[in-house]
C-alpha cells in the first residue's frame, strides 16, 4: 500500500506551481493515498512486453501545412491579459 | 412546442407556424422560469439569441436558409464563444471571454443553430456530478435532490427539463453518457477524432470528445452531421468521410450481433439495474438481435489506468493558466512564482488541484515509467480487447451507469466512490471507440440508461439500433412532471 506524506505532496504541489497550506497538505495527502491505492492495481497486470498506447487511432494524426492561417490579433489578445502595457504582457519583476 | 424534435420544430418554422423570435422567447421563458432551481446555465445569451432569432426571420422572408435555422441550443460552457463568457465551471476563467469560436459552435452557427446558453458543468470537466462547478452544483430534473450526472450536468438538466431542444457534452470519460444516463436522455460520445477539438477546452487531450445531447438518437444523428468531420485546427481529427448519419437510421436491425461482456453482469451488478437491462436485451432480441458473451478480461484495470492517463494529461494542459495572458491573477503578487501559486491556487478548485497533483506526481522522475508508462501500456490491452470483441459483434451492450442519480453532496467528499461511478464509461475513452448512451426505464421515478459500444467511426451502427430501439419503446418520450 503506498502512502503519500505531506512532505511529498509539498514537494509535488510546488512542482505544479500550486500553494497549499499545512492544513490542506494533510486532506491532499490523504485523498491522493486513496487515489494512489486504486491505481495501484496496474502492478497486477504483465504487460512488460506491451508497446505503449498515446493516441487510441495509433498514426491517425493530420498535421496542417506550416504557414500562416491567422491574422495578428494582438489587441484582441492582450485585452484578455490580466495586466499589460506597450503590447506587452506585464508580470512581476523577474531579475532582481 | 418543448418536447418536439428537432424535425418537428424545423418543420413549424419553415412553414411559418412559429417565428424564431417567438420560438427563443419561449425557450428564454421556460429558462427564467425554472433555471433558478435546476442551475443549469452559467450564462443565459438572451439578448443575442434573439438577435440573432430576429435576422433569421428576416432572411426567411428573403432567401432559403439552413433547414434548422433559428433552432435554439445550449452549448456547453467547455466551448469558446466569440464574445460570450466562457468559464470552463471555473473561477480560472471566470472573467474569460474568448475572441474566437470553437470549430463546433462555428458549425452549429453555420447549420443556423441559435446559442440560447452556455450551460453549467464539473470544473473544467473533472467530475462525475457536476458538483465541482465554480457556479454551484446543478439539480436533477427528476428529483432536485439528486446529481444531474457530469461534467456535462448543465446540458443534461436543460435538455431533461426542456429549456433547450438539445445541447452539446464533452465526454472524458463518460461525461456525455453518464449525465444523458441519469437525466433520461440520449447521449453520443464519438469515436475520438470524429469530431474537433479546437476551441474546445482541454482537459486530457487523448480522450477528450465532444458530442451530442439529445432527447432522441434521431436528433443526436442530426447533431451528429453537424458536428463530425476534419478540421485543420485540429492535427488529432479524423480525415475520414462523413457518411450521413441520418440514413440508416430505418434500417431493420433484424442479425445484428450484440455482445454482452460478462464482466460487466457480474453478481455485484446491482440487481434492480440488472432487470431494467434484461428489459433492453429482451426488446433488442424481439426485434431480431443476436446476443454473444464476449469478454474483456482487463475492464478491472480501467479505472486504474484512466487515474493515472487523465491525470497527468490534465497537469500537462493545465499548467497554461498561469495568471499571465488571461483568466484569474491573485491580488499583489510579491514575485513570479508568487503569482503562479497564488493565482492557480486561488483560481481552481479542490478536485482540479488534486488531479493536477496526482498528475504530476504519476508525470514525475522516479515515478513516470512505474505509472504513467505502464498505465498507457494497460490502455494499448484494454483497446486491443474491445477490437477482438468487436471482430465477433457489431456492438457491445452494457448499463451505462452502476446505479440512478446519487444524492447531492453524497460523494463529493469521497473522490475514489465518484470515480467508480463511471466503471463502464471509462475504458470506452481509453479505446477511443464511440458509444451512446439511451433511456433504459426507471428505477424507483429515477431514469436509468444503456450503453451500445461501436467500432471505430460505427456512429451510424449505433444511432440506427438506438433509433430502433426508441421505435419499440416510450422511455425517451417521457419526462419529469415539474416541467410537462
Amino acid at each position: 500500500m503506498t502512502t503519500v506524506n505531506q512532505e511529498t505532496i509539498k514537494k509535488v504541489a510546488h512542482l505544479a506551481r500550486l500553494k497549499i497550506n499545512d492544513e490542506e497538505s494533510k486532506t491532499t495527502a490523504a485523498a491522493i493515498t486513496e487515489v494512489l491505492n486504486l491505481v495501484e492495481k496496474i502492478n497486477t497486470a504483465n504487460v512488460e512486453d506491451v508497446h505503449p498506447l498515446a493516441n487510441p487511432l495509433d498514426n491517425n494524426l493530420t498535421p496542417r501545412a506550416d504557414a500562416v492561417s491567422e491574422s495578428n490579433q494582438r489587441e484582441a489578445l492582450l485585452l484578455l491579459a490580466p495586466s499589460s502595457e506597450a503590447g506587452l504582457y506585464l508580470v512581476p519583476q523577474v531579475i532582481e | 412546442m418543448h418536447h418536439l424534435s428537432l424535425k418537428a420544430i424545423a418543420n413549424k418554422l419553415t412553414k411559418k407556424e412559429i417565428s424564431a423570435v417567438e420560438l427563443i422567447q419561449y425557450f428564454l421563458d421556460r429558462i427564467n422560469t425554472h433555471d433558478k432551481t435546476l442551475n443549469s446555465f452559467v450564462t443565459v445569451c438572451e439578448e443575442q439569441a434573439l438577435q440573432q432569432a430576429h435576422a433569421v426571420d428576416q432572411l426567411r422572408n428573403k432567401k432559403k436558409l439552413p433547414y434548422y435555422a433559428g433552432i435554439p441550443i445550449a452549448q456547453k460552457d467547455i466551448f469558446c464563444t466569440q464574445g460570450i463568457k466562457t468559464s470552463c465551471g471555473s473561477k480560472m476563467l471566470d472573467n474569460f471571454i474568448p475572441p474566437y469560436n470553437a470549430t463546433v459552435i462555428e458549425k452549429f452557427n453555420q447549420a443556423g443553430f441559435i446559442t440560447i446558453g452556455k450551460t453549467n458543468m464539473d470544473e473544467f470537466a473533472m467530475g462525475s456530478s457536476n458538483e465541482s462547478s465554480f457556479y454551484g452544483a446543478v439539480k436533477n430534473p427528476w428529483n432536485i435532490t439528486k446529481v444531474p450526472g457530469g461534467s456535462s450536468g448543465g446540458s443534461s438538466a436543460a435538455i431533461a427539463a426542456r429549456l433547450a431542444p438539445v445541447a452539446t457534452g464533452t465526454d472524458t470519460g463518460g461525461s456525455i453518457r453518464q449525465p444523458a444516463a441519469l437525466c433520461n436522455l440520449t447521449g453520443l460520445k464519438p469515436t475520438y477524432g470524429r469530431v474537433s477539438r479546437y476551441g474546445m477546452i482541454a482537459f486530457a487531450s487523448s480522450l477528450d470528445q465532444g458530442g451530442p445531447m439529445a432527447k432522441t438518437a434521431e436528433d443526436a444523428a442530426i447533431m451528429l452531421n453537424i458536428m463530425a468531420g476534419h478540421d485543420a485546427k485540429d492535427s488529432t481529427c479524423a480525415n475520414n468521410a462523413v457518411p450521413d448519419y441520418t440514413a440508416n437510421l430505418e434500417n431493420p436491425i433484424k442479425g445484428l450481433k450484440i455482445g454482452l461482456p460478462k464482466e460487466y453482469f457480474s453478481a455485484q451488478l446491482d440487481s434492480n439495474v440488472a432487470k431494467q437491462i434484461e428489459q433492453v436485451i429482451q426488446t433488442y432480441k424481439n426485434a431480431g438481435a443476436e446476443f454473444i458473451e464476449i469478454s474483456l478480461p482487463s475492464s478491472e484495470l480501467a479505472i486504474s489506468a484512466y487515474y493515472i492517463i487523465a491525470p497527468a494529461e490534465a497537469s500537462s494542459n493545465l499548467s497554461r493558466y498561469d495568471g499571465v495572458r488571461y483568466g484569474y491573477r491573485c491580488e499583489d503578487p510579491k514575485d513570479l512564482t508568487d503569482m503562479y501559486e497564488r493565482s492557480r491556487s486561488e483560481g481552481f478548485g479542490s478536485e482540479v488541484k488534486r488531479r493536477i497533483i496526482v498528475g504530476t506526481y504519476a508525470l514525475s522522475a522516479g515515478y513516470y515509467d512505474a505509472y504513467y508508462i505502464k498505465a498507457q501500456k494497460i490502455r494499448r490491452v484494454i483497446r486491443d480487447e474491445f477490437l477482438t470483441a468487436l471482430n465477433k459483434v457489431d456492438v457491445i451492450l452494457s448499463p451505462t451507469t452502476p446505479n440512478t442519480a446519487f444524492n447531492i453532496g453524497e460523494k463529493v467528499n469521497v473522490p475514489v466512490s465518484m470515480y467508480l461511478s463511471d466503471i463502464y464509461t471509462i475504458a470506452v475513452n481509453l479505446a477511443g471507440l464511440p458509444a451512446i448512451s439511451a433511456p433504459a426505464g426507471f428505477i424507483n421515478g429515477l431514469p436509468l440508461g444503456f450503453q451500445l459500444i461501436g467500432k471505430h467511426f460505427a456512429e451510424s451502427t449505433l444511432l440506427n439500433a438506438v433509433h430502433q430501439y426508441q421505435k419499440l419503446t416510450d422511455w425517451h418520450t417521457q419526462s419529469p412532471e415539474q416541467y410537462a
